[in-house]
């Protein structure tokens, strides 16, 4: 059962109560607590904090996100995600297309631009966040990489709720990518060749 | 947004990563870059230069100032938040619906703010102020004014003459502004509740 929400826009008080620690969507005037968003008011004990209906995106990590290359930097690429600031993608954080683990040698920094150019799509996995807040990502994983043939739906991140698993397979012969930052990416389905282990 | 026959189109982008010079970054707050522009067909005689003329240059430094001092920018250091204006139809009033339009369109994406921006222009015609003034009765010369305020404060955010008027008649005036810009905040605000509502609704967990 959904009780009312308290819902509030920008400048509305929303206590004078001290003793609450402000959140997100909230700063402090004098005494009192305002909203600086239009939202619905959520209270956690002592926190309150206010959330907009559409935000940019902001990283937790282990979250899985598709992305588009911006730039690509001297060891990194610099990928958009919907987030205020731009995500980064390592050197060392992708496995490189030969498939061996080395140490990064001066050629694979001039072959960056063989392996993901600006304009290319990826999936990829939140591993740590920056102190300013951008994100810091890792495609370690066969799963992850480089994202082909499909299309990509960019919709709000607050609509993306967190599960266990953001891929999924659909019955029609198409998969998806829930990217957490609001980029869903809808495939056909690879067919899947028999693997003996 | 439509006032009279006033009609404004604003949009909002960010705050993202600064596009193009990198050295515009401010390193504790966020850069709000502004751009007004009037369509050709706004007025009554088709507009030669949409932006770049001194006019439009003048709106949108006073559009970048009004909302820098309404943003909490230092939420978003080395961002950039990008507000585009465009006047479809003008008459009278622009800088005002602007201002409105694009308090709404922030509000909408969810950057913070202190508190609503709305505006209204005013003038002073045979000894009573006039709010809200169409492009005639601006074009029938007289001073005239246009304040930016936040409303639950009574802060005056921006306030614009460039007429004169004598200091005695200054009150009044901006008494009738004022209330004007409450009017408007009344209307911005049931639309904007009206709206929570409905969403919060339609994504009820």
């Amino acid at each position: 059962s959904s009780d009312l929400k308290h819902l509030v826009a920008p400048g509305d008080t929303i206590t004078t109560d001290t003793g609450f620690m402000r959140g997100h969507g909230t700063y402090m005037e004098g005494e009192k607590l305002l909203a600086s968003v239009a939202g619905a008011v959520e209270r956690v004990n002592k926190l309150i904090c206010v959330r907009a209906l559409k935000t940019r995106y902001n990283g937790e990590v282990g979250d899985i996100v598709v992305g588009r290359i911006t730039e690509v930097q001297q060891k990194r690429w610099k990928v958009e995600t919907n987030s205020r600031l731009d995500s980064v993608l390592l050197l060392s954080a992708v496995n490189l297309p030969g498939g061996e683990l080395r140490r990064r040698s001066a050629e694979d920094e001039l072959a960056m631009r063989d392996y993901l150019q600006e304009g290319d799509l990826i999936s990829a996995e939140v591993q740590a966040v920056f102190s300013d807040g951008a994100l810091s990502m890792h495609t370690r994983s066969l799963k992850y990489g480089k994202l082909g043939q499909g299309v990509l739906v960019q919709v709000s991140p607050s609509l993306i709720k967190r599960r266990k698993t953001h891929f999924h397979t659909l019955p029609c012969g198409a998969s998806i990518i829930l990217g957490n930052n609001g980029f869903i990416w809808i495939y056909p389905t690879p067919e899947q060749t028999d693997r003996k282990s | 947004i439509e006032q009279g026959n006033t009609k404004a189109l604003a949009v909002v982008y960010g705050p993202h990563e600064i596009r193009g010079s990198r050295s515009k970054a401010l390193h504790d707050k966020a850069v709000i870059n502004c751009q007004y522009s009037m369509a050709t067909f706004s007025t009554a005689e088709r507009k030669r230069r949409p932006h770049g003329d001194r006019r439009s240059s003048e709106m949108t430094l006073h559009l970048k100032q009004t909302f820098e001092a309404a943003i909490l920018t230092q939420l978003y250091p080395r961002s950039q938040i990008d507000i585009y204006v465009q006047i479809l139809q003008a008459d009278g009033g622009n800088y005002c619906a602007c201002v409105n339009a694009a308090t709404l369109a922030i509000m909408d994406a969810g950057i913070p703010m202190r508190d609503y921006v709305c505006a209204c222009s005013v003038g002073f015609i045979e000894d009573t102020p006039l709010a809200d003034m169409s492009y005639v009765e601006e074009a029938a010369g007289g001073p005239q004014a246009a304040l930016a305020l936040l409303p639950k404060t009574e802060q005056i955010a921006l306030l614009e003459m460039n007429s004169r008027l004598h200091e005695d008649h200054l009150e009044r005036v901006i008494d009738a502004v004022s209330k004007a810009c409450k009017d408007v905040y009344a209307v911005l605000d049931s639309v904007v509740r009206e709206h929570l509502q409905e969403v919060s609704t339609l994504i009820a967990e």
